[in-house]
């Protein structure tokens, strides 16, 4: 089952929700024609969409907006913040083309601190998937939360089969925190997986934790490979500032745990638009450009 | 229009422009724009929706939502003579104990949602109107904005949308009191012609005095009956009616009173109400 065709099904069982849109339905294309007026598209309007979802919401609708990220998480930043985020409602928002996936649109269209913006919202959960299955997995547990729920839509095809087992705030165990310990989540999951593999090719055990959802988030998981782990690497397609890597910098100061960490990710940049393999190589971010810095980070400690 | 009807509501809102004033002498508030506003709230309030403090939790409630939240004393002065809250909170104005602060918020009964930043509640209206309309309700939602506010960009968008989402059970009144904070509005973002600008947006316009109850009475009973498009009323508002001494005055949105001004605007406030009452004996 795809996204729309679960969509489809939830509003069927569920008359409160309601599926909404600023003329992005790239991944509900079918929806109107087959629920009718549960089915809004507001036009190319991010702000009017997510404060009728607000409105929706008093009424005990559970309305799922959808807008590009960039759009969503900043056009609309405000009306999420004071009309979802301080009453708490449960509203939904699906953004898409984030991150890398926004590809060749350029920098106009790249949310790279959709993360930051929507995790800082007292309230506000982020749910960031790792690919079309991983997202299938925690969709209906997330669509079903009574909290406003951002949520990074992800449709890149699997390579891995993820658990089953979901919930918010507990990350995915691909391998246990090791000698290396990989962190990530969205969209670089298969790349961060590939470094595994590459690493554990030159006799380097490393660890893979997939963060589904970014918050909650499991601290636990973070504090046990700052302690154990030689060397923590974080890769995400996010800003340096206010991704996963400010968040194991938030924990570690909390804690009072600390380690050597190294991040892949966008340090006060935009990433030169092209597809997405491109970008990974005009960015040194494939797998064994970044398992080739982890490898020589590791052997100057040697 | 009955004459018990009138006089209903012209003591609902002379009552609530007391109140209003009270607030201002305790640690001030937004009076100018409070009261620009407050005959259109106590007529929509006590003649058009049907909101009391026994229903505001029914599902095919009339909805009532203030967009240009800091004109609230207006409100809260309305809502204490109706009995959605007692008399005595209001002296909690400003105090950390109580929620009676500068813009709207739910802790107060019959708040339907909190407003401040401007721009927003015509989208929040929207959705609510939108459910309203699924579910084949009768019920009116009626938002209000302030003149100033049709200078934020989401107001265009949402009147935009909510014409082609065809939302006929929304209605919406602009309180135009030609100030915005400090400045005359036409000095600042030219809005005339007003009127010309909702109905290239295919909207039914109907301007009317915003303080003659008779007037506002046939405008709100013409639209009641016109289901066929959207329905904005521009009702032309004097800010700071009611107190000839703060009446158009550019810096008086804002005040924070004395006790002894609080005493004389009382006062200048039961004396003009005599003159007109007196007027039309």
């Amino acid at each position: 089952m795809n996204y729309e065709q679960f969509l489809e099904e939830l509003l069927e069982n569920d008359d409160r929700y309601i599926v909404m849109t600023s003329e992005n339905r790239s991944a509900i294309r079918n929806l109107p024609d087959k629920i009718g007026g549960k089915f809004i598209d507001t036009g190319i309007s991010e702000m009017t969409q997510l404060g009728m979802a607000a409105g929706l919401s008093l009424r005990g609708r559970i309305p799922v907006t959808h807008a590009l990220s960039a759009f969503l998480t900043m056009r609309s930043f405000e009306f999420i913040r004071t009309d979802i985020g301080i009453p708490n409602l449960p509203v939904k928002m699906v953004g898409s083309f984030s991150g890398l996936l926004s590809e060749a649109n350029g920098p106009t269209h790249q949310a790279l601190e959709d993360i930051s913006l929507m995790r800082g919202i007292p309230n506000v959960k982020v749910f960031c998937p790792a690919d079309e299955s991983d997202m299938m997995i925690g969709i209906e547990s997330v669509l079903k939360s009574s909290s406003p729920y951002y949520i990074r839509y992800n449709d890149r095809k699997p390579i891995y089969r993820h658990s089953q087992d979901f919930a918010e705030g507990k990350a995915e165990i691909i391998s246990d925190v090791n000698y290396v310990t990989i962190l990530t989540y969205g969209i670089m999951f298969n790349e961060a997986l590939e470094v595994k593999h590459l690493l554990g090719r030159h006799g380097i055990k490393a660890g893979l934790i997939n963060f589904r959802t970014l918050k909650p988030v499991d601290e636990e998981i973070i504090i046990n490979s700052l302690k154990k782990s030689t060397l923590t690497v974080i890769i995400e397609d996010h800003f340096t500032t206010g991704g996963l890597f400010s968040i194991v910098a938030e924990i570690s100061l909390r804690r009072k745990k600390t380690g050597d960490i190294m991040t892949f990710s966008f340090d006060e940049k935009w990433f030169k638009p092209g597809l997405f393999k491109d970008i990974l190589i005009y960015e040194e971010m494939t797998p064994l450009a970044i398992s080739e810095k982890i490898y020589r980070k590791l052997d100057k400690k040697l | 229009m009955t004459e018990k009807e009138l006089k209903r509501v012209d003591t609902l809102a002379y009552e609530a422009r007391r109140k209003v004033i009270e607030m201002a002498a305790h640690g001030g508030c937004y009076i100018g724009s409070s009261l620009s506003c407050i005959d259109l709230i106590a007529y929509i309030y006590s003649n058009f929706i049907n909101t009391n403090p026994n229903n505001i939790t029914d599902e095919g409630r009339d909805y009532f939502l203030l967009s240009k939240g800091h004109a609230v004393p207006a409100l809260y002065g309305i809502f204490s003579e109706l009995g959605f809250i007692n008399e005595s909170r209001l002296k909690n104005h400003l105090s950390t104990d109580d929620f009676i602060y500068w813009h709207p918020n739910t802790n107060i009964p019959g708040v339907e949602f909190h407003s401040g930043s401007l721009g927003h509640i015509l989208s929040v209206a929207m959705g609510i109107a939108y459910d309203c309309k699924l579910k084949n309700l009768a019920n009116k939602i009626v938002v209000m904005l302030g003149d100033g506010e049709l200078d934020e960009g989401s107001v265009w968008e949402g009147i935009l949308a909510a014409s082609s989402l065809k939302l006929y059970n929304l209605i919406i009144v602009i309180d135009r009191n030609h100030f915005q904070a400090n400045i005359e509005t036409e000095k600042l973002s030219m809005l005339e012609p007003l009127e010309d600008k909702f109905r290239a947006f295919l909207y039914n316009v109907y301007r009317t005095d915003g303080h003659e109850f008779s007037k506002l009475h046939d405008t709100f009973c013409k639209v009641s009956k016109a289901k066929d498009r959207m329905n904005i009323i521009i009702a032309d508002t004097v800010r700071g009616k009611g107190l000839p001494s703060l009446e158009n005055q550019a810096n008086k949105w804002f005040a924070n009173i004395s006790p002894f001004e609080e005493e004389k605007l009382l006062s200048e406030l039961k004396t003009v109400r005599e003159k007109i009452n007196n007027k039309s004996k």
